[in-house]
């Protein structure tokens, strides 16, 4: 990170039929919000797939926002409700991989509440700027040298165990 | 087709449009062309002034030609406002049309942020997004189905008729319902319209029987839309039709039953009348009712009571078309597009606004009830009397009364100025009255209607500017002694005022009916925020809907007053046969399939789909998806462990291509 004040990057995954047109209702408003999010728009919540989540925190994003339907308005049914359960599950596993709960959020925001996706975005802003840079590439690297380190370690007490006792026992012969 | 799939010739050609100063201003559009420039595969990168327009459109297509490009972006606004129009182009063009993907960098963009560098990154980053993710674009086939000619019209006030009698006029079947007993809906209620005060009966009541007449309506009164399933052009809808206990057929409005009813004298409050008469359990809503067909309330008919009544409205229909047993029934329908006119309710002062005394104060009056008064068929045959008989000699009429106020609703009600102007007119007319107006703004926009306001002023009407502060029947001087006195700051004379008067008008303002919600689950249509039915585009589509096949007319869509109603009827209309005259509509083609090979058989996205598109194939033991039936959500696609069932222009890869592309500018 440079000397700049930190900037989250957040990634958005809004369905087609409310969330995103909320957005597009808060242009229209001419709302202003945090310029931090990056909107993907999928047709339904239900299309989210908790990869996208995972890949979006693996390539760098410091939060993931999803946004649909209310529940029992969406356009397809039930698609928000397996989201709601796919986004439950995830939670549990974020958690277990030190990933904060503050930078997954799952909103439900109809087409008419433009004034919701610049509430929604800009908190999401300030608490995930608040909870620092997620940084999981970096915390991959580190991991990954963590191991590196470790496998080197064994390989040299493995080195230096049976194999010392080898060569003090040729030398005796 | 033009344009191959292998990444190595893919040839892409950006456009970052200006939308005149829209995006321009707030974001470095020449730095983002010349960003997109150097992106890969990206062979011609422009900026345009505005790419919607033919000059735009036909850049795309020369550049096409000349640049041999396979796979086109635009940068501009949101594709659900211009996607079609840009890939109508790109076909034009002699692309398949869904190589080309946009990037919305207007309404999510230069529109909602205040940082031109913030805002010119978010734009590189969003394009190049979109130049990634147009690489992994496959040309695909849209879907047409046919369509189902007929249409249902949701609602029977002047909107519904309206809009009902233009479709059935070009020969097509009409499915009409109304809830109430009677189609007419407010407009029933009036005496005048403003500004000409032509008489609303006069112009209605023949579109009623022209309704019940025509060939190709077929009207439901006293029915309600219990479901709707499908999509545009194919839509099922299940109307539930209440039991009036008169069977329509056979009744022929005599209404020698009525005069039967065991009841000699009305004894309940009549809706139609706002509860100023009284009318018998066995009614008719008003005597120009369509269907002319009497009701039975089994709220308060004696038989449905006690079960004690003689039922001497039987023994009198010699047509035999009193039935105590008949039931509820769902008759069930298949329509091309419905057209939605169910209608506003009007503001209720009762608890809302107590300061004005309504339901407190005898002689505080609703304008819709001063409608019935001033109305010759109304309760009092249309003379203008208060409660005890007498005529009043002052009349105050309060506008604004629930509107423009964060209290209560926070918009202009539209129409209530100019029917106060009216009410102001017509009770000056038949009274002598003096009548004051008291008003916030005075507005009159549309065709005679500053005329009108300025008749009325010549008329002798007095104006006061100033919000009512509240009405009382507390006496300061002897002659407010017996009468309502009206509070107000007159803002134009700088000072309070009291002012007594025998009648107050309340001049209430629309708003969105109890159960407008309720009838958007329905619908699967969207609300804004105060609530009113949300059209697709303020000003592009301010009829459609954001579901294709279902349009809006009239004021479950906004406040409006009657010619713009019926404007919006017949621009519901038009849209509605238009649709139905195509023949067949084309479908995304969002649809997901199965790639057989990869399908494991483990039977998750079964149980997932809501339109249940997904079958198991035993013999192959493997999922299959029925095309015709696949709305394209996407929830199975996200539920395959083995990745095996892919979406149409929402694919995995080129979902991951965008995420990993708005993440790679670190």
């Amino acid at each position: 990170m440079s000397d700049r004040e930190f900037e989250p990057r957040i990634v958005a995954f809004f369905c087609s039929w409310c969330t995103y047109t909320a957005a597009d209702l808060a242009g229209v408003s001419r709302m202003k919000y945090a310029s931090n999010i990056r909107i993907i728009r999928l047709m339904c919540s239900g299309r989210v797939d908790p990869q996208f989540i995972m890949d979006a925190f693996a390539r760098g994003a410091d939060g993931v926002l999803i946004g649909g339907c209310h529940p029992g308005d969406c356009h397809y049914i039930s698609g928000n409700y397996k989201c709601l359960r796919r986004f439950h599950l995830l939670k549990r596993m974020l958690s277990d991989l030190g990933i904060e709960e503050n930078r997954l959020r799952l909103e439900w925001i109809s087409a008419a509440e433009g004034d919701k996706v610049k509430r929604v975005v800009n908190e999401m802003v300030q608490q995930v700027r608040a909870l620092g840079p997620l940084d999981l590439p970096g915390r991959f690297g580190e991991w990954d040298k963590e191991v590196r380190e470790l496998d080197a370690r064994i390989q040299q007490e493995h080195d230096a165990g049976p194999c010392e006792a080898h060569a003090v026992k040729e030398s005796q012969a | 087709m033009n344009g191959g799939n292998g990444d190595g010739d893919l040839r892409i050609g950006v456009y970052v449009c200006h939308c005149g100063i829209n995006i321009a201003s707030m974001v470095d559009v020449e730095k983002v062309a010349e960003r997109a420039a150097a992106m890969p595969h990206v062979v011609v990168a422009r900026d345009y002034k505005y790419m919607c327009s033919d000059p735009g459109q036909q850049m795309i297509a020369q550049d096409v030609r000349n640049h041999r490009l396979n796979r086109i972006v635009v940068a501009a606004c949101s594709p659900l406002l211009h996607e079609k129009t840009f890939r109508g182009a790109v076909e034009r063009a002699g692309l398949n049309p869904f190589f080309f993907h946009m990037a919305n960098i207007r309404e999510h963009d230069a529109w909602v942020h205040e940082n031109r560098d913030e805002a010119t990154t978010k734009a590189i980053d969003l394009i190049r997004a979109a130049v990634r993710r147009v690489g992994h674009h496959k040309a695909l086939e849209r879907r047409t189905v046919s369509i189902n000619p007929n249409v249902l019209v949701v609602g029977g006030g002047i909107a519904g008729i309206h809009a009902a009698l233009k479709i059935a006029d070009a020969g097509r079947r009409v499915y009409l319902v109304e809830r109430e007993l009677s189609i007419g809906g407010h407009m029933a209620k009036f005496d005048k319209t403003f500004p000409t005060l032509d008489c609303a009966a006069c112009i209605l009541t023949p579109k009623m029987s022209q309704v019940k007449d025509h060939p190709n309506i077929t009207l439901w009164t006293y029915s309600e839309v219990a479901g709707v399933e499908g999509f545009v052009g194919n839509f099922k809808a299940k109307i539930r039709r209440k039991p009036r206990y008169i069977d329509e057929e056979t009744c022929v409005g005599c209404l020698e039953c009525i005069e039967a009813c065991i009841f000699k004298e009305g004894k309940f409050p009549d809706e139609y009348n706002e509860g100023l008469s009284k009318r018998k359990p066995m009614y008719i809503p008003f005597p120009q009712a369509v269907p002319q067909v009497t009701a039975i309330d089994p709220e308060t008919c004696l038989h449905f009571k006690t079960g004690k009544c003689k039922q001497p409205c039987v023994s009198v229909c010699d047509r035999k078309a009193i039935d105590f047993d008949q039931k509820e029934r769902i008759e069930e329908i298949e329509v091309g597009a419905i057209v939605i006119g169910t209608g506003f309710q009007t503001f209720n002062p009762t608890d809302r606004l107590p300061q004005y005394g309504y339901k407190i104060l005898d002689n505080v009056y609703t304008a819709l009830e001063v409608e019935r008064l001033v109305n010759s068929s109304g309760p009092t045959g249309g003379e203008v009397v208060l409660r005890d008989g007498s005529r009043p000699r002052a009349v105050g009429i309060l506008h604004c009364i629930g509107s423009r106020d964060t209290k209560t609703n926070i918009w202009c009600s539209r129409v209530c100025c100019m029917y106060s102007l009216k009410l102001a007119h017509l009770v000056h007319e038949r009274t002598k009255a003096e009548v004051y107006n008291f008003y916030i703004d005075m507005r009159a926009p549309g065709k005679g209607y500053e005329e009108f306001y300025n008749r009325l002023l010549e008329e002798g009407v007095h104006f006061i500017r100033g919000k009512v502060g509240g009405v009382t029947d507390w006496a300061m001087v002897p002659e407010e002694e017996g009468r309502l006195v009206i509070r107000v700051e007159d803002t134009l004379g700088g000072f309070v005022r009291r002012v007594p008067v025998d009648m107050v008008v309340l001049s209430t303002g629309l708003e969105p009916r109890a159960d407008a919600d309720d009838v958007r689950r329905t619908f699967n249509i969207s609300c804004s925020t105060e609530g009113f039915f949300l059209e697709r585009h303020p000003k592009l589509a301010p009829v459609e809907t954001a579901s294709d096949g279902i349009y809006l007319a009239g004021c479950c869509q906004a406040p409006k007053d009657i010619p713009d109603t019926v404007a919006q009827a017949g621009a519901a209309a038009a849209e509605a046969l238009a649709l139905i005259d195509r023949g067949e509509v084309e479908l995304e083609p969002n649809t997901a399939y199965i790639d057989a090979d990869e399908c494991s058989g483990c039977k998750s996205c079964l149980s997932l789909c809501p339109y249940n598109a997904i079958s198991f194939i035993e013999e192959k033991k493997k999922a299959e998806i029925n095309e015709a039936l696949c709305k394209g959500c996407g929830t199975c696609v996200a539920a395959c462990p083995s990745g095996s069932i892919i979406q149409n222009l929402f694919e995995d890869d080129e979902i991951f291509s965008e995420i990993a592309e708005v993440l790679s500018d670190v």
